[in-house]
């Protein structure tokens, strides 16, 4: 039986200050995360002892791929609702905590674009009269630079990496049909407006090699980036690159809850002997699934077949569900998991009959709805700076600037359950004693990890409490805990911290 | 010549029901069309001013 599918979500926002001569998109960052924090709570340190971006789950350690200490002296935060807030290359990024199921992900990656809300917000008393923050959840600039959405899945360490690369990557090809952000035009070198008006995907033009370490050139439909943040014995963390931003929450739920389930299939050796969904070639397959519109592509598969990418997912939604009938969805999730495979069924049939009457439910398919009516009524051409405008403002968090917030869409959780997490932490992680424990103690917390807390009570040494175990320290595991003890020192000395 | 595996799925039964509720579906057309024409609207107020200097000023570094 697969593992619990503990996942959570990684945004690199898009940051703009405007009405100034001159701006460094670090100093910004740092500004929008120090605003936040200054309003909210004490801010309390990351420690990056135990990050190692840079080793490889292929096996070989690359010394030095991407040293941790460049990031060192950026502004870092650890909220309470478990989630990291820091200031990431030239972006301001937020880390959503740890989550057991695809439905409390998508009400914490929601929560962030809150938080990056009120980030402006309080950032703005301070800029000078003129000056203006704007941030964008999306991927990127139009210009070529692209920005990442990663997400993460807990995965068993006995999984052969060589099998989850082979088996996850025509999902992770063709799962833009439902995950999608959508794309005015392309940034592919050479494509024009007339070949690319609008496309599905914000990433795919950023892909260029099938399986690979790196994240910020030649990009990788499979990352191997090894870094657990937790027992690195028993687990991984399957580190995914090649999502797109999303600011639908059925986009998000499907992104996040498909993927564990065919990651459980995978860790579950269910896949083997299948079907082979093997492509000839992923990469070009990637663009042209996100140039056509009409989602009536074929690609070739390495057996010399031809599939689309909807008949792609029929074909894992079939696997599936014959999974779930016969081992259970418990690793997602029983009710969650249930719900996504009924959600993927009707988002599949909906796009197979017309695609754009899920125009309240997917990202693509809102943006192209409303990027073709103000076209229309405008009369404009495709390469209408108008229509780019449109397109990144779709992304803009500021509720008062933001299109997405105009469009009717699907919620999936109320607005009130997000506020909440946007300082109350998951119940059923790690992430809440994590969350908890700085509710109670920030002054008393030195600094904090994905896999540790470290106190400091005015005394020497510093006591760090390993939480090397994601689903130890749930709500059910330490409440009590947190009921008996009044003061950090009773917490350290009742967990035998010593 | 590959095999293509051939999958007919059955159309949603909710299609039918729509193509037999013609007048009701041509004035949920008119409303959606209305709705649509507003939020248009809305757009057009709030979409930022110079929309040439806002793209072109929107400059990323890349990340990840």
């Amino acid at each position: 039986m697969a593992i619990t599918k503990v996942c959570g979500i990684e945004t690199e926002f898009g940051i703009a200050l405007r009405g100034a001569d001159e701006s460094n998109p670090i100093t910004t960052s740092s500004l929008l995360i120090n605003a936040y924090v200054a309003r909210l709570q004490r801010k309390v340190g990351w420690d990056f002892e135990d990050e190692s971006p840079g080793r490889d789950a292929r096996g070989f350690a690359r010394e030095g791929a991407m040293a941790p200490e460049i990031e060192t002296h950026l502004v870092n935060a650890v909220l309470t609702n478990g989630a990291r807030y820091y200031v990431d290359h030239a972006h301001p990024e937020y880390s959503t905590p740890e989550c057991a199921d695809a439905l409390e992900l998508v009400r914490f990656d929601k929560a962030g674009e809150r938080i990056l809300a009120l980030s402006v917000e309080a950032a703005s008393e301070m800029l000078l009269p003129g000056q203006e923050i704007g941030v964008y959840k999306n991927n990127s600039d139009r210009k070529g630079n692209s920005y990442g959405t990663h997400e993460n899945y807990l995965i068993d360490r006995a999984v052969p990496f060589a099998r989850i690369a082979q088996q996850v990557t025509p999902h992770f090809v063709t799962r833009q049909i439902y995950t999608g952000a959508g794309k005015v035009g392309s940034e592919a070198p050479g494509m024009s407006s007339t070949e690319v008006p609008f496309q599905i995907s914000q990433r795919a033009d950023f892909f260029e090699e099938e399986v690979g370490l790196e994240t910020t050139l030649k990009r990788p439909i499979v990352n191997t980036r090894d870094e657990p943040h937790a027992d690195p014995q028993k687990y991984r963390r399957f580190h995914v690159i090649i999502g797109d931003a999303n600011l639908a929450e059925v986009s998000t739920y499907l992104k996040v809850g498909v993927t564990s389930i065919v990651l459980a299939m995978i860790e579950d050796n269910w896949l083997t002997g299948a079907r082979d969904l093997t492509l000839e070639a992923p990469v070009a397959s990637l663009r042209r699934i996100s140039y056509d519109l009409d989602l009536a592509a074929t690609l070739v598969l390495a057996d010399g077949s031809t599939m689309t990418a909807l008949e792609m997912q029929w074909e894992l939604l079939d696997m599936a569900r014959k999974y779930a009938n016969d081992r259970g969805l418990e690793c997602v999730g029983a009710e969650v998991g249930a719900d996504v495979l009924s959600r993927w069924e009707h988002t599949l049939t909906a796009l197979e009959v017309d695609s754009m009457s899920l125009s309240t439910q997917l990202d693509w398919v809102a943006k192209r709805k409303l990027v073709e009516a103000y076209r229309d009524r405008h009369g404009l051409g495709w390469n209408d700076p108008k229509l780019a405008a449109l397109d990144l403002q779709y992304h803009d968090v500021r509720q008062g600037r933001s299109l997405f917030a105009r469009l009717p869409m699907e919620r999936l959780v109320s607005e009130e359950s997000v506020v909440e997490a946007m300082t109350e932490p998951p119940r059923d992680t790690r992430a809440y004693f994590r969350g908890r424990c700085l509710q109670r103690w920030a002054s008393s917390i030195a600094a904090a990890n994905w896999d540790s807390l470290v106190f400091d009570l005015g005394e020497d040494p510093l006591r760090r409490v390993p939480m090397m175990e994601p689903l130890r320290g749930t709500s059910a595991h330490v409440d009590t805990l947190f009921q008996e003890c009044e003061t950090p020192g009773e917490l350290l000395e009742a967990l035998g911290s010593t | 010549m590959a095999e293509r595996e051939q999958k007919k799925r059955q159309a949603p039964t909710r299609k039918e029901e729509v193509v037999e509720e013609a007048p009701a579906q041509s004035a949920q057309g008119e409303k959606l069309k209305e709705e649509l024409d507003e939020l248009l609207d809305e757009i057009d107020e709030v979409l930022e001013t110079n929309a040439e200097d806002f793209v072109r000023s929107y400059i990323q570094k890349g990340g990840e």
